[in-house]
């Protein structure tokens, strides 16, 4: 049997500023995880991320990264998605700088 | 040092208004980025985790004020204020734009910088002793051949399209502080008869897996070294695997065919491009030593150092520790530590390396050197400065005291910014720094040298570490493997693994039941911990590391 689906969101790297952004269900490109369009269903994942591939005047290595659904919108599962959404742990740099993000 | 001829400075500009192109084409859409990525690869950028990241050679390890104020005035421009210096005589960017790229890459070239073969499957940027050309224990000053490599190999056609990256490092000294052993190829010049050479190391290298070169010839004279190179290279291109990305290093090579086959293939390739060479290499190498002149040394250079050494110390206990012999006695060589302890190691803002840069003008001949342990080198002081020199750097955080000690510790990027990695590096060096100098330990400890990275890949050097750490991702969490043993000198050796990991919360108590075993065990405060592991070896720290397997067997 195949594994059951678990929940994703599409992400990826602004092709000028290279920081991380997520896809949002309105077809916009977010800098904040919690916008990010949960995607729960295999055929609908492949799809968006074939949008998301297109768009390579504007994003950069677009892929399917694991998320749980939590009170304010997708949370990472792993610790390098937790990172990405973050920024660095040496310098308040990255996203923290303008939107703080506690991690988990 | 060296200086760009016509030629160098028109192919950088040409090389620069070509890349410039190209991200103008990526950005209107008309280069995907599986057409680009190479290319910008050939540039030195790479995209990182949150951002871009431009990697800037510093050939040598070598700069003078104007290229240091450069670097600044980089970060400072088109990043956050800081530049990173890495373990292989870089520096990093960590936030560039796109799109301000081609005007970092102009602006670096006009001191002569660039991030020409930075990465790809290329020759990488020659290393070289950071203390090269003042060093008292050297035959030569190694840099004129590292840059004799550099125009060697830079776009040489054959090596532009190799089975792998490629590292060469060079010393002129027989205590190998340039990690030769651990690079796929290492020179250490020497003299026979009175000719000056090289012996050649092969197929050393780190990463997954971690090899130590093993020496190819004793003594090549230095009108054929050139050509003994090509031929060790293409022997490698032609027989290096292509198959598997992790068995085309010339490590792999060496190993599965031995080193004797490999010797005999050289040999024979050797006498087939000897005669291509015809000594145009000697007199290039001639024009390139006159660069390399050392500075017009002072007279009587210790004057008043003394009566502040006496009476200062502070400044006592940083000479005791971050200044190294000069082959004159009234000069020195000055480690400027970028360890703070609690920072990132090897990270400099735009501030302290202008403030570096005028200490060198004004005091040190206008050279500064980087160093692959992510330190800045003043080669050449006067003695009688070394005081002023401190005071300046005591303002501006630059004055710590703890070069070879504990928390001079090299750390690779790791998670914090590197792509490829499984876990973090650099908080687990900040905590251990900030632990031992709580703890007042670091001087009574002595020389320990602790490397980390964040991958198998090895940037942080952690197999050849006293003590080395290795962050893994082991389901889904960070885990921190620990060797013991592992040397970066002229007596290079891999670390052995003490066992299983720990997790990121406990790696800094198992460094420190590490050093505790070692000041338990070691004979007196003049047994080094390198030493005492050598002596009592793996088993009094397992037991330390792992009590309850202790337990289990009694
Ligand atoms: S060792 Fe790994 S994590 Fe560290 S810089 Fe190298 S590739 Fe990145």
């Amino acid at each position: 049997m195949a594994r059951a689906f678990t929940p994703k969101v599409i992400t990826a790297n602004d092709l000028i500023a290279g920081d991380v952004i997520y896809q949002t269900a309105d077809d916009r490109w977010s800098r904040d995880l919690a916008e990010a369009e949960l995607i729960t269903d295999e055929a609908h994942a492949q799809l968006r991320l074939l949008d998301a591939v297109r768009q390579a005047s504007k994003v950069v290595g677009a892929y399917l990264a694991d998320v749980r659904p939590g009170p304010n919108g997708p949370e990472p599962v792993h610790f390098r998605e937790d990172f990405r959404r973050t920024g660095p742990s040496n310098y308040a740099h990255g996203k923290q700088e303008t939107s703080p993000q506690p991690r988990a | 040092m060296y200086r760009y001829s016509e030629f160098d400075t028109a192919f950088l500009a040409a090389r620069n208004a070509q890349f410039r192109a190209q991200v103008e084409r990526r950005i209107d859409g008309s280069l995907t980025e599986d057409e680009f990525k190479p290319l910008r690869l050939m540039n030195g950028l790479y995209l990182q985790l949150h951002a871009y990241m431009l990697r800037v050679a510093i050939p040598y390890g070598t700069l003078n004020s104007a290229q240091m104020r450069k670097l600044a005035y980089l970060a400072e421009t088109w990043d956050k204020g800081y530049g990173h210096f890495t373990t292989r005589q870089n520096i990093q960017y960590n936030w560039p734009k796109l799109s301000d790229v081609p005007d970092m890459l102009d602006a670096l070239a006009e001191v002569g910088l660039h991030a020409i073969q930075t990465s790809g499957n290329t020759i990488r940027n020659v290393t070289a002793d950071h203390f090269a050309g003042a060093a008292a224990d050297e035959v030569a000053d190694p840099r004129p051949y590292a840059e004799l490599l550099r125009q060697w190999s830079t776009d040489h056609p054959e090596f532009q399209f190799m089975p792998r990256k490629f590292k060469i490092a060079i010393t002129g000294s027989a205590n190998d502080r340039a990690v030769i052993k651990a690079h796929d190829i290492g020179l250490q010049l020497v003299e026979r008869d009175g000719v000056l050479g090289a012996r050649v190391i092969v197929g050393g290298g780190l990463g997954r897996t971690p090899m130590i070169g093993q020496e190819l010839s004793p003594f090549v004279s230095f009108d054929d070294l050139l050509a003994y190179l090509e031929a060790t290279v293409s022997v490698w291109n032609q027989i290096g695997r292509r198959d598997n990305k992790y068995k085309a290093r010339i490590k792999i090579t060496v190993f599965e065919h031995g080193i004797d086959a490999i010797r005999a293939k050289v040999n024979e390739r050797f006498l087939k491009v000897r005669g291509q060479f015809k000594g145009a290499d000697m007199a290039l190498l001639d024009r390139i030593k006159a660069h390399f002149a050392p500075p017009e040394f002072v007279q009587n250079g210790q004057s008043g150092f003394e009566d502040a050494y006496r009476t200062d110390n502070i400044f006592r206990s940083w000479v005791d520790t971050n200044i190294a012999a000069h082959k004159r006695d009234d000069h020195a060589i000055v480690t400027i530590s970028l360890k703070a302890h609690g920072a990132t190691p090897g990270d400099a803002t735009a501030e302290q390396m202008r403030v570096m840069a005028d200490l060198a003008e004004c005091y040190a001949y206008d050279e500064l050197r980087i160093s692959h342990e992510q330190n800045v080198i003043l080669p050449h002081v006067p003695r009688a400065h070394l005081h002023a020199i401190f005071k300046a750097l005591q303002e501006n955080g630059l004055s710590t005291a703890n070069i070879g000690l504990i928390s001079d510790i090299i750390a690779c990027p790791g998670m914090d910014y590197c792509a490829l990695a499984t876990a973090r590096s650099i908080p687990v060096a900040q905590q251990i720094a900030t632990r031992f100098e709580e703890l007042k330990l670091e001087h009574e400890i002595g020389a320990l040298k602790i490397k980390i990275s964040g991958c198998i890949n090895a940037c942080g050097h952690h197999h050849v570490g006293h003590i080395g750490i290795l962050g893994l991702d082991r389901a889904g969490v960070e885990n921190y493997q620990i060797t013991l043993g592992g040397d970066a000198t002229e007596t290079a050796t891999i670390g052995e693994r003490t066992g299983p990991g720990f997790a990121y919360d406990q790696i800094v108590p198992a460094i420190e039941r590490i050093v505790e075993t070692y000041l338990d065990q070691r004979l007196d405060r003049e047994e080094s911990f390198i030493e005492t592991y050598r002596r009592v070896g793996m088993a009094p720290f397992k037991a330390a590391l792992y009590p309850e397997a202790r337990a289990d067997a009694a």
